[in-house]
Order: C-alpha cells, then sequence, then structure tokens
C-alpha cells in the first residue's frame, strides 16, 4: 500500500516533488509567459516584461547602495585619490620609460603570451599524464607511480613556491642553455607543472565520465584501443570537461601575475614599479580592470560553447 | 553484402568460401571473480545458421557473445571460426573483431556523432576506406533498413528502434561474416520491437550467421533452426525450436518455459 502514496507525481503527504508543485526559483509566472525567450532553461527568475523591470529596478538599488556606501566612507576622497586616479591611471597604462615605469597595457601582452604558451603546453602534458593515470597495462607501472607522485606534489606545493624554485633555482644550476633563458620562460615552466597537475585531474575525471559500453561498442567493430581513445573516448571525455577546463584557464590567466616575482615585467610587475616610483596605487587598478577584460570574454566564451553543443546536439541537425 | 576484393583480408576465411561449421566453442568456461558465469560452453554453428539463446537473466547469454567478440578474456575453453582458433595466443584481436559484429541491448551509439559518422567510423578508422566510399557504402546499408534520412540525426534525437536499428547498421558496415545479437529488443518499447525484429529476419534471409540472446520467444521459435536453452553457465538443451518449444526433454527447459508461458510471453 505504501507503493500506492509514492506513486503520484504530486503527493502531498510524501512531498514528493511534482511538476507544478515546486519549481525552481520558485517564481509565479503569468500564463503565456513560460520561459523567456533566451536560450535555455533560466533556472532563477522567469521571463515577461514585468519580471525585467523588477530586476532592473533591484539591479539600479543595489548599485547605487554600493557607490554610496564606497562614496560617503570617511577614507573615500584618499581612496579614490591613492587607487583610482584618472591621470595616474592613464599615466601607468600608457607608461613612461624616462620617467622610470613601464606602460602597463604594455606589460600585458608578456601576460598573454605567457598564458597562451602555457594553456597548450598544459593541455598536452595533463593529457598525458591523465593517459598514464587511467592505464592497466602492468608495463608502464611505474609511470603510473611517478605520474601520482607528481600530481600530487603539484597539487600540494603552493604555484609562487614552483615559481620561485624554477625561476631561482634553475638558473643556480649553472647548466648551459636550460639556465640561462628569461624570468618568462621559468614562468611559463612553473605554471605548466603546476597547472598540468590540476588539468590532469579534470581529464581523468572526464575519461571517467564516459561509460564503459562506448568503450565496448568501439572495440566490438575492429577499432584500436588507441583509435577508440581518439575518436570514441576523449571527444566525450572533453566535452564533458570544457566549463572545468576553461575555469582552470581563467585562473590560470590571472596567475601568470606571481611571475612578477621572477622579475618579469608583466602587467602586475610594471603596475608595481609604477606605485614605488609615483608613489600612487592608480596602476594596480589599471591592471585588475586589464585581467578583468582578459577573464570576461574566456567566461562568456565558455557559456558560449555549452550552450552551442547543447543546441546542436538537440537540434540533431547539420552533416 | 558480399565481400567485394577491396577489402582487405581480415584473416578469417571468407563464409561463401567456406561453408561448414562458422563457430565451434569448445569446453568454455568464464568467471568473473569468484562468480562462475560460464561453465563449460560446448556449441557448434554452421555457416549461415541463426541460433537462439534463451534464459534467463543471469544464465550467461550475454557473457558467451562478449565472449565470442573477445571483449571478455576467458578463463578456459577455445573458441574457433573456420577452424582458426581465436582465442589463442598471438591473435590480433582487431582482426577476428571485424569479422564478428556484435549489437547490444542499449545500442552504445556514439553520442557525439551523427548517425553517418556512426556507421562510417570503424571503416574508416579500422579498414582505411576512404570517406566517399565509406559514406556511399553506409547510405546503401541505411536506405536498405528505411533509415536514410536519419543519415545526419544524432542519436538522442532517434527513437530506440531508430537507434538500435543504426546500431545494426553500424555493426554491418564491417561487413562482418557472423552477427550477435544480445538482447537488441529489450531495451525498447514494446511497439518499436517489430521494426528491429524485421532488420534481423531480413539479415537471416540474406544468409548472415547469427547468434542471438533473446527473450521474445515467439521470434526465436519463428526465425531460428536451433534454439539453446542456458542455465547457470551451462546449455542444457539444444534443439530445433518445434522440439525445444513443444517437447522440451529437460525438466529444466520445462521449468523455464512454464514460467514463460505463465508470463504470457509464449
Amino acid at each position: 500500500m505504501d507503493d500506492k502514496q509514492v506513486d503520484p507525481p504530486a503527493d502531498p503527504f510524501t512531498g514528493l516533488p511534482g511538476a507544478s508543485a515546486r519549481t525552481i526559483g520558485g517564481a509565479w509566472q503569468p500564463p503565456g509567459s513560460f520561459g523567456s525567450a533566451g536560450r535555455g532553461p533560466r533556472l532563477f527568475g522567469g521571463g515577461g516584461r514585468r519580471a525585467t523591470a523588477i530586476s532592473t529596478a533591484s539591479t539600479l538599488v543595489v548599485l547605487a547602495a554600493l557607490a554610496a556606501a564606497f562614496l560617503l566612507a570617511p577614507g573615500s576622497a584618499v581612496v579614490r585619490h591613492t587607487f583610482f586616479d584618472p591621470r595616474d591611471m592613464w599615466q601607468s597604462f600608457i607608461g613612461n620609460p624616462k620617467k622610470g615605469y613601464y606602460s602597463v597595457g604594455e606589460a600585458l601582452w608578456l601576460n598573454i603570451r605567457m598564458f597562451l604558451t602555457a594553456e597548450v603546453l598544459i593541455l598536452a602534458f595533463a593529457l598525458l599524464i591523465a593517459l598514464i593515470r587511467q592505464s592497466v597495462s602492468p608495463v608502464l607501472f611505474p609511470f603510473r607511480v611517478l605520474a601520482l607522485i607528481y600530481v600530487d606534489f603539484f597539487r600540494g606545493v603552493p604555484l609562487l613556491l614552483v615559481i620561485l624554485a624554477i625561476g631561482f633555482g634553475i638558473p643556480a644550476l649553472r647548466l648551459p642553455f636550460v639556465s640561462v633563458q628569461s624570468a618568462a620562460i621559468y614562468g611559463v615552466a612553473a605554471l605548466v607543472l603546476s597547472y598540468s597537475a590540476y588539468v590532469s585531474e579534470v581529464y581523468r575525471a572526464g575519461l571517467n565520465s564516459v561509460h564503459q559500453s562506448q568503450v565496448a561498442a568501439a572495440r566490438s567493430l575492429g577499432l584500436s584501443q588507441s583509435t577508440a581513445l581518439r575518436y570514441v573516448i576523449l571527444p566525450q571525455a572533453v566535452r564533458n570537461i570544457i566549463p572545468p577546463l576553461l575555469n582552470d584557464f581563467i585562473s590560470l590567466q590571472k596567475d601568470t601575475a606571481l611571475v612578477s616575482v621572477l622579475g618579469a615585467i608583466e602587467a602586475n610587475e610594471a603596475a608595481q614599479i609604477y606605485s614605488s616610483t609615483v608613489f600612487n596605487y592608480s596602476s594596480y587598478a589599471v591592471a585588475a580592470v586589464l585581467f578583468l577584460i582578459l577573464t570576461i570574454p574566456l567566461a562568456r566564451f565558455t557559456d558560449h560553447l555549452i550552450d552551442r553543443d547543447r543546441r546542436r546536439r538537440l537540434a540533431g541537425a547539420t552533416a | 553484402m558480399t565481400p567485394d576484393a577491396g577489402t582487405p583480408d581480415p584473416g578469417i576465411p571468407d563464409a561463401a568460401a567456406l561453408p561448414g561449421t562458422a563457430i565451434k566453442v569448445e569446453g568454455l568456461h568464464k568467471a568473473f571473480g569468484t562468480n562462475q558465469v560460464l561453465q563449460g560452453i560446448d556449441l557448434t554453428v554452421s555457416t549461415h545458421e541463426v541460433i537462439c539463446l534463451i534464459g534467463a537473466s543471469g544464465s550467461g547469454k550475454s557473457t558467451l557473445l562478449r565472449c565470442l567478440n573477445l571483449l571478455e578474456p576467458i578463463n578456459a575453453g577455445r573458441i574457433s571460426l573456420w577452424g582458426q582458433e581465436i582465442t589463442a595466443a598471438g591473435i590480433d584481436q582487431n582482426l577476428v573483431r571485424r569479422s564478428i559484429g556484435i549489437v547490444f541491448q542499449s545500442y552504445n551509439l556514439f553520442p557525439h556523432m551523427n548517425v553517418l559518422q556512426n556507421v562510417t567510423l570503424a571503416p574508416r578508422k579500422a579498414l582505411g576506406t576512404p570517406r566517399p566510399q565509406a559514406e556511399e557504402e553506409a547510405r546503401t546499408l541505411l536506405s536498405r533498413f528505411g533509415l536514410l534520412d536519419k543519415e545526419s540525426e544524432f542519436p538522442d534525437r532517434l527513437s530506440g528502434g531508430q537507434q538500435q536499428r543504426v546500431a545494426i547498421v553500424r555493426a554491418l558496415a564491417m561487413r562482418p561474416q557472423i552477427m550477435l545479437l544480445d538482447e537488441v529488443t529489450s531495451a525498447l518499447d514494446p511497439e518499436l520491437v517489430a521494426e528491429v525484429l524485421d532488420v534481423i529476419r531480413e539479415l537471416a534471409a540474406s544468409g548472415m550467421t547469427m547468434l542471438i540472446a533473446t527473450h521474445e520467444m515467439g521470434f526465436a521459435r519463428d526465425i531460428a533452426r536451433r534454439v539453446c536453452f542456458l542455465e547457470e553457465g551451462r546449455i542444457i538443451e539444444d534443439a530445433p525450436p518445434a522440439e525445444l518449444f513443444t517437447a522440451p526433454k529437460d525438466e529444466r527447459t520445462q521449468r523455464f518455459l512454464r514460467r514463460i508461458i505463465a508470463a504470457g510471453r509464449l
């Protein structure tokens, strides 16, 4: 008899969520305005003109409150002058080598190059680590142990220490070639070592998310293990991990700033030089804005990829 | 479906050229840990023969098919195709699998590929068939099974019956000489079962050697030349359907069929 109570979709006694009993977000929606015309299901808030008006008003109120708190604070004038002085921001953005400081805008280019180089290397290296950790062959056992030690080590040691160790340690070895590289190169090496440990775990989660029956289906068709991996398993695995993967890369973009400890003139270092030359911190605000300009497009691009993939699979079109 | 001269030799003799015994299974044992799933299977399948495997869930039907496709390593015994042992050491499993197609209960289509890509992947990547030729052959097969208009659909846009027919086409695209069907209609809504069974009937009529694990007793009686009843990893009874379904000799077969009849499945 218990079964009979559970079966109906919205039983008031069992409290099971029914189709109409409980909706996420809980907003009442006027008839005829189900879902916004936008893409995908909206989890929070509903569509409709009324909802738009409410959300606009609410946003304005919150922003006004924050602005008032900032402007009315006792030290507001000092903070605005020290951190957000328009003239200083502009000066630090364009730079002036004659006065002893570099352009933060130009220095950002180094961050971008470090980021792009590191990203490509991380994608490849982390995949290799993940595949080694996922392997089953007894021959590869020592490599599996090494990969495990590597991942444990570099996930545990703070990135800053890795950068310092490589940036100062390798030149101290006075080896030919490897000891005479630029700070940016050592920085990239440290970023790759540290981030690959994380990203390899993301890959592994992706590989595990592909059902074993997909492997069986591919192998049963006579595809070799590597062909099955390349065309059947990896594409599905990567699709499943695009959000966490790009999330790691957004964080990598900012962490290129840590390479400043090696003296590489990237945006953060340039901002620091400006502040210690002119005694105004507005250069840091410039660096922050520039990093935001870098990371926000990547975040939106992530959303776009997820969305496109979902739509393509739902539409089921395109040859 | 006659293998043409352009197909690389898969290492297994052509069925048409070698009638007689297609599959020979001798003393096959398979265990998962301490769970003895197959406990001495002996089975001989002639070329062009259609054999149905029946038995309760867990009787070893699926495992037997997976062993034949070398998806499961076996613990003892041997399997031969046209006299060549495929469970011997040094056999290229990928070559063997090309000549034995297997279709699973849960379709297992590749969700990130459309129908045409699903069907052409293995011919292109395992046989090295150029893309235009692989696509042309795929379209021929798809139209034969009424799926041509679905070639650019992704699997999640297809009904279960359509997905299972695509899975069959995908296996056929490798031009196998043997097809193993593992309860291919068990996951389907009842109204979709017929379209898949029709495909299998057509395959049988074209002379495909098939081993079919099934719960569809009426279908088994219809299509099979022999029906094997499995219980606890052994073949208990192996007889033509007319004999097995009407006058089963073994008491265990009788008991199983009584249950099936009681469930209204026969």
